[in-house]
C-alpha cells in the first residue's frame, strides 16, 4: 500500500516509566526456577508503571516528545489516534483526553480522535490510518500513539514480560519529514492465540498458537509481501524492527527472513524493559530513529494477536539530525530506573485492593 | 456522600488549568498567577486574561505527606511543593516519580499529567498536573 501523496515521520517520541522489576524477583515471588523458566525468554527486567500512571499519562509523555521533535503547532494536527489494549476507560476515548491536554486541533479542537484496538499492533494500525489521511490530503499532520500498561495475570508466563511504555509519531508531508514512509503492507487472519474478554482483567493465551501460527506466520507474510511489492531484500535494510513479545522471537523471525542480528539489535528493546504491547515495535522504531543516519533504511513489522501484522518501509532523511537530541531518547528512559520488589510492584499495578470506603482504589 | 467522590462538573471546568497549567495574566500590572483569579491580587485590576504557563521550574519549598486525606492513601507518602516556574509564577502541586527522601529545594522539575484520584472501579478518573524531576538528553 502506498499513499497518493508522499508522507513521512515528522517527529517521534517515546516514554518508559522509571520503575523496574527483574524477572528474578518475579520468579522468586512465585517459587519458579529463574534459570530454567524466565531466562529462556531473554527478558532481564521489565518496566512497571508508577502508581499514578496509566495509558493516558504514558501516551501524553510520548506524544509531547513527538510534537516537540516535530516542531509543529498542535493546532495543525488534525487527527489523534491512540492504539492500546489497556484503555483507562472501556468506553471513553483516550484520544480526546490527549487532544485536550496537548491542544491538538487548536482552541476549536477541530480534529479526528479515536482509540484503536488490535492487541499489540494497535499503534502501527493508528500510524497506517494517519498515513492514509495525510496521503490523501485530507489533513496535513496527524498523531499516532501506541501505549500500554500491559496486562499479564499474576504468576502467568506473561507476567515476566508485560510492561509499560509508549511511542508516538507525528506524520506529515514528506518534505517536512525526518523519515519517509515508502510503503506499508498488512496481513490478518482469525487466529485464537491471545484474547481478553470484555470484563476480564487479564488476557488468556493458547500457547500452541503463540509462535508458529500467530507471531511467525503473520510477521513473515507481511514483511515478505512488502519487500516483494517494493522489490527489496533483507540486505537493502540497515535496521529491522519486529514486535518484541520477548527477547527471543524477534531474533528467530529475523533469521527466518534472512536478516542478521546486527540489523535487529539496535531496535531490540524488550530485553531491557519488557513487552510494552501496543508500543513494543514502535519503541523499537523510536530507538532506531534515535541513532539512524540520513539515507538509512528501516523495515518495521508489528504483530497483534488475533492476529495480524503491519509492515513499513522507512527511509531516513537529512532533517533527522536537527531534531534527534531535542528531547530524551529511548535509551535515556531505559537507563532512568528504580528497582522495585514484588510488593511495590503489586501496589503500583493496583493488584492490592484497598478497603471499601477508604478512597482511591 | 463520600468525600473522595469526584465533582465532575468542577473538574471539567478546570481542565485547562489541570491539563495545561493555564493561569492568569494581569494586563494592567503584568502579574502572573496560578490559579487564575478574577481580580489581580497585586493591583486589583479585573483585566486578567488566561495564559498558559511554562512547564518547567524548580522546587522552592516542600512537605512530605504521611497522613493523607481520604482518597490519597494509595499514593502515601508523597511530596507537596511550591514550584517556581521559569517565568517566576509560583504553583502549588504534588511531586511524582521521586522518593520523598530525595526531594530538595532547588530540584529542577517539569510538569506532567498523572492520575490524582480514581473514584472506584466505575467512577471517573481525575487527571491533573504533577511535577516530576526534569528529564533531559544525557
Amino acid at each position: 500500500m502506498r499513499p497518493n501523496r508522499s508522507v513521512g515521520i515528522v517527529g517521534w517520541g517515546a516514554y518508559v516509566p522509571r520503575y523496574r522489576i527483574t524477572s528474578k524477583e518475579l520468579a522468586r515471588a512465585w517459587g519458579k526456577d529463574w534459570k530454567k523458566y524466565a531466562a529462556r525468554i531473554m527478558v532481564e527486567e521489565k518496566s512497571v508503571p508508577g502508581i499514578d500512571e496509566d495509558t493516558f499519562t504514558i501516551a501524553y509523555e510520548a506524544a509531547r516528545n513527538a510534537i516537540r521533535r516535530a516542531r509543529v503547532d498542535p493546532s495543525e494536527i488534525k487527527a489523534v489516534f491512540v492504539g492500546t489494549e489497556s484503555k483507562p476507560y472501556a468506553v471513553k476515548p483516550t484520544a480526546t483526553m490527549l487532544a485536550e491536554a496537548l491542544m491538538i486541533g487548536g482552541e476549536d479542537r477541530l480534529t479526528l480522535g479515536a482509540d484503536f484496538e488490535f492487541a499489540c499492533k494497535a499503534g502501527s494500525e493508528a500510524m497506517q490510518a494517519v498515513i492514509g489521511l495525510v496521503g490523501s490530503r485530507m489533513i496535513d499532520y496527524g498523531l499516532a500513539v501506541g501505549a500500554d500498561t500491559a496486562q499479564g495475570a499474576p504468576g502467568d508466563a506473561l507476567e515476566y514480560t508485560a510492561s509499560a511504555g509508549g511511542a508516538a509519531f507525528v506524520i506529515g508531508p514528506e518534505d517536512k519529514s525526518v523519515a519517509k514512509i515508502i510503503g506499508t503492507c498488512s496481513y490478518v487472519t482469525d487466529t485464537p492465540d491471545f484474547w481478553r474478554r470484555q470484563l476480564a482483567k487479564y488476557p488468556t493465551h493458547t500457547s500452541g498458537f503463540t509462535g508458529g501460527p500467530a507471531y511467525f506466520t503473520h510477521i513473515i507474510n507481511a514483511s515478505k509481501r512488502l519487500m516483494e511489492e517494493l522489490g527489496t531484500t533483507p540486505k537493502d535494510y540497515d535496521y529491522v524492527v519486529f514486535h518484541q513479545p520477548n527477547g527471543k522471537f524477534p531474533l528467530k523471525v529475523a533469521k527466518m527472513l534472512g536478516f542478521t542480528e546486527e540489523q535487529v539489535k539496535p531496535g531490540l528493546i524488550t530485553p531491557l524493559i519488557g513487552n510494552t504491547y501496543s508500543a513494543s515495535s514502535l519503541i523499537g522504531l523510536a530507538a532506531v530513529l534515535d541513532i539512524a543516519k540520513p539515507g538509512e533504511r528501516i523495515l518495521v513489522t508489528s504483530f497483534g494477536s488475533g492476529a495480524g501484522s503491519d509492515s513499513f518501509h522507512i527511509e531516513v532523511s537529512d532533517k533527522i539530525e536537527e531534531v534527534r537530541n531535542c528531547v530524551p531518547q529511548v535509551m535515556d528512559f531505559v537507563k532512568r530506573k528504580v528497582y522495585v520488589d514484588y510488593a511495590i510492584y503489586s501496589r503500583n499495578r493496583r493488584m492490592i485492593r484497598m478497603p471499601a470506603g477508604s478512597g482511591d482504589y | 456522600m463520600w468525600a473522595y467522590k469526584l465533582n465532575i462538573p468542577s473538574h471539567w471546568r478546570l481542565l485547562s488549568e489541570r491539563y495545561r497549567l493555564v493561569g492568569g495574566y494581569c494586563e494592567n500590572c503584568g502579574y502572573k498567577m496560578f490559579p487564575r483569579q478574577k481580580v489581580c491580587p497585586k493591583c486589583r485590576s479585573e483585566n486578567v486574561k488566561a495564559v498558559e504557563l511554562p512547564k518547567r521550574g524548580k522546587v522552592i519549598t516542600y512537605t512530605i505527606v504521611q497522613t493523607p486525606p481520604r482518597g490519597f492513601e494509595y499514593y502515601t507518602p508523597y511530596a507537596l511543593a511550591i514550584i517556581e516556574l521559569e517565568d517566576g509564577t509560583r504553583v502549588f502541586g504534588q511531586l511524582t516519580d521521586i522518593d520523598p527522601s530525595d526531594v530538595q529545594e532547588g530540584l529542577e522539575v517539569e510538569m506532567t499529567i498523572r492520575k490524582v484520584r480514581v473514584s472506584g472501579e466505575s467512577g471517573a478518573i481525575a487527571y491533573a498536573y504533577k511535577f516530576r524531576p526534569l528529564l533531559e538528553r544525557e
